[in-house]
């Protein structure tokens, strides 16, 4: 009698138990994978932001030095240096990609849309000291381009029409040369899910062009246009292998300073500063990430 | 120097190399714990303060290749010739010279020895920049030790308790490719004329690299400054950028290649390195170290004192202030910290002696503390008066 209850009972338990533990074993490398990948570096950034190492006693002690220094003077202007660049490249890079995905996708060419998405695939992942290399090669002071330009036309671009590749615009536009492929990959799919029926059943119900994507196009389009723009937010804020070799400490960015403190040979036990700005790009990021949920859930709640 | 190259990377990948990282150091930890044995038959050499104190240089030789290898970190090939260095220590010893991360700063070294500790592949000994090897020596990172050649080196090129000495040092130097600059530049002055226009560049950033730092307290000399102020310096780059002179890409054999920093300034050293390198692609490169703005520095030799092949790191120390160690750094256009002693011992080799760029008068240092004080200034100016 014993035996038989024991027999049943772990057998009709296990079937539950099992079944609620399939899920749960499925997710954990992919919890396993984000605590130690994400959780457990952003808690250790965390905690050496509020520690340093007293320079006399040489004890570690708590402190909110770092996080006051890693806002002010220098470090702050290369924080807003940081968020303008990225700003700028993030909107710029949207705009040009969603109009490059547009043109390609209405262009209803396969061979087109192939090439174009092929050659993205392979840009956006272009970047650190080669990319730098290429554009000094191509549009430096003495580059490939400026080179020709100026043997053909008596033009030069440096001094006749004052461009320089050392300076923020520069910049942009090497970084833009990455961010606007990744734009159209992360576009096109979201554009192909636009249904043609949608705009001829607006059309059927009068409505004008702009109206349909007042209230349809534009809303459909807002989410995955808006995380695009998150995307190369984050990927224009992150850069630094490229900045370092073309503008060095000339234009301002937080990556230079973090680098600065980390592996450099001039400053010394400044590390925590450097997790301090770590920390403040974290923030920055975060708050950009509820911006862009906040509109998605509008957006969302419309789809619904 | 230079740091590895980093590019832009997408959160996922950031996500992976995070991940890596936890990887290795748990690895690391579970190999941590097996390193003591490796280290029982040596533990006189540990603490040896000099050669005499294991009985004699042939007594560390004996030790050192019974341990039979050496770890040596961030030593670029290129650099003060360190290649030929290593190579030679390796063949003369029998010792394996392991080299990790040549690229790397000397807070990278520092790091190493602190996260690395207890393992088989810490470093043994250092190449540091001044101000870390003081750091260091305070933090109790290093093992004094007193080579045979220790009175040869000057007072103020030693530390106090022999945690570390000068090594190879050299001058601010301004590098030039005599086939596109018509009249290459001879001071600091000379680089202000509109004829290098978007032709001068540093060897990297000043608030991030050593020499480019130097080369900002070199124009600070040539322009009123002293070693308690580097001002003058920054202001110096803030006009010849303005001028549009300056141009902030890092400098490397590759964009003097290339055409893009025709002149750039950097260590002695390294820009005369440059010459047989950059003969074989047709570039004529001059190295004059300025008149206006003479400023030398020197790095320092440093033993950690958590060094796994404690023996093969005093011998290493001991051939490089060897008369052949210190003719290989003379080889590699670097000045050896012994060079005015061997110059009038007559052992110097006097060819590789003749061929350095000319200066006039013995070579000034500033002290720590003036590095310092220069440094803060630096990182609170520099990208403000830049950036204008």
């Amino acid at each position: 009698m014993t035996q038989a209850v024991t027999l049943t009972r772990p057998g009709g338990r296990a079937g539950g138990w099992t079944r609620r533990l399939g899920p749960a074993l499925a997710v954990t490398p992919f919890f396993v994978f984000v605590g130690l990948g994400l959780v457990l570096p952003t808690v250790a950034l965390a905690v050496s932001a509020f520690r340093r190492q007293n320079p006399d006693t040489l004890a570690d002690e708590s402190t909110m030095d770092n996080m006051s220094t890693a806002l002010t003077g220098g470090y702050r202007t290369a924080l807003l240096g940081s968020l303008r660049l990225a700003g700028v490249c993030a909107v710029l890079g949207a705009v040009f990609g969603v109009l490059l995905a547009a043109a390609v996708v209405r262009s209803g060419s396969p061979l087109l849309r192939r090439l174009t998405l092929t050659a993205s695939g392979v840009l956006a992942n272009f970047g650190g000291v080669p990319l730098a290399f290429a554009f000094i090669a191509t549009i430096g002071n003495a580059g490939e381009v400026t080179t020709l330009v100026e043997r053909w036309f008596g033009f030069s671009i440096t001094d006749d029409g004052g461009f320089s590749l050392y300076s923020f615009t520069g910049l942009t536009i090497v970084y833009l040369y990455f961010l606007i492929p990744l734009m159209v990959i992360v576009v096109v799919p979201a554009l192909d899910g636009l249904r043609p029926q949608w705009s001829e059943a607006a059309a059927n119900l009068g409505a004008r062009r702009w109206q349909y994507w007042r209230h349809v196009g534009g809303p459909v389009l807002a989410p995955p246009v808006l995380g695009g723009a998150l995307l190369l937010f984050c990927g224009a804020l992150s850069a630094f292998a490229t900045a370092q070799a073309m503008v060095g400490g000339t234009v301002p960015l937080v990556t230079l300073q973090i680098a600065n403190v980390l592996s450099g040979n001039v400053l010394i036990g400044q590390e925590g500063v450097g997790a301090a700005l770590a920390l403040d790009m974290i923030v920055a990021v975060g708050l950009v990430m509820v911006v862009y949920w906040l509109v998605q859930r509008r957006t969302a709640r419309w789809l619904r | 120097m230079t740091n590895s190259p980093l590019g832009h990377s997408s959160s996922l990948r950031r996500l992976g190399v995070c991940t890596l990282a936890f990887g290795l150091v748990l690895t690391m930890a579970a190999c941590g714990s097996s390193k003591a044995a490796s280290n029982a038959g040596t533990t006189n050499a540990a603490t040896a303060a000099s050669a005499a104190d294991l009985g004699g240089l042939d007594a560390l030789i004996a030790a050192a290749k019974k341990e039979g290898q050496l770890n040596v970190i961030t030593l670029p090939r290129d650099w003060a010739n360190y290649g030929e260095i290593i190579d030679s220590f390796a063949a003369k010893y029998g010792i394996k010279v392991n080299s990790d991360n040549p690229d790397g700063s000397s807070q990278d070294e520092i790091n190493a020895v602190k996260s690395l500790k207890g393992q088989d592949r810490a470093p043994d000994v250092l190449d540091l920049g001044g101000a870390f090897a003081q750091s260091g020596a305070k933090e109790g990172l290093l093992a004094p030790y007193k080579v045979l050649t220790y009175n040869d080196l000057p007072a103020d090129a030693k530390d106090a308790n022999a945690n570390w000495y000068f090594d190879y040092g050299g001058y601010v130097s301004i590098g030039c490719d005599a086939k596109k600059i018509a009249v290459c530049p001879q001071t600091f002055a000379d680089l202000l004329k509109p004829d290098y226009k978007g032709k001068v560049a540093l060897n990297g950033d000043p608030t991030k690299s050593g020499s480019a730092f130097a080369g900002v307290f070199a124009a600070a000399l040539a322009n009123g400054g002293a070693f308690t102020n580097i001002q003058p310096g920054i202001d110096y780059f803030s006009k010849l950028k303005k001028a549009g002179n300056y141009i902030p890409v890092e400098s490397t054999p590759a964009t003097i290649e290339k055409g893009e920093t025709p002149i750039s300034i950097d260590w002695d050293y390294l820009n005369a390195g440059y010459v047989t390198e950059l003969q074989g692609k047709g570039i004529d490169w001059r190295v004059v170290v300025p008149a206006d703005g003479q400023y030398a520095n020197f790095y320092c030799q440093a033993i950690s004192k958590s060094a796994p092949h404690p023996a093969a790191a005093r011998l290493w120390e001991e051939y490089l202030y060897s008369d052949a160690g210190q003719n290989l750094f003379l080889k590699g256009h670097a000045r050896p910290v012994r060079l005015p002693a061997m110059t009038t011992a007559g052992s110097a080799n006097a060819t590789d002696a003749a061929s350095l760029p000319k200066v006039s008068g013995a070579a000034t240092y500033p002290t720590p503390d003036q590095v310092d004080a220069a440094k803060k200034v630096l990182i609170d100016n520099w990208s403000k008066a830049l950036t204008g």
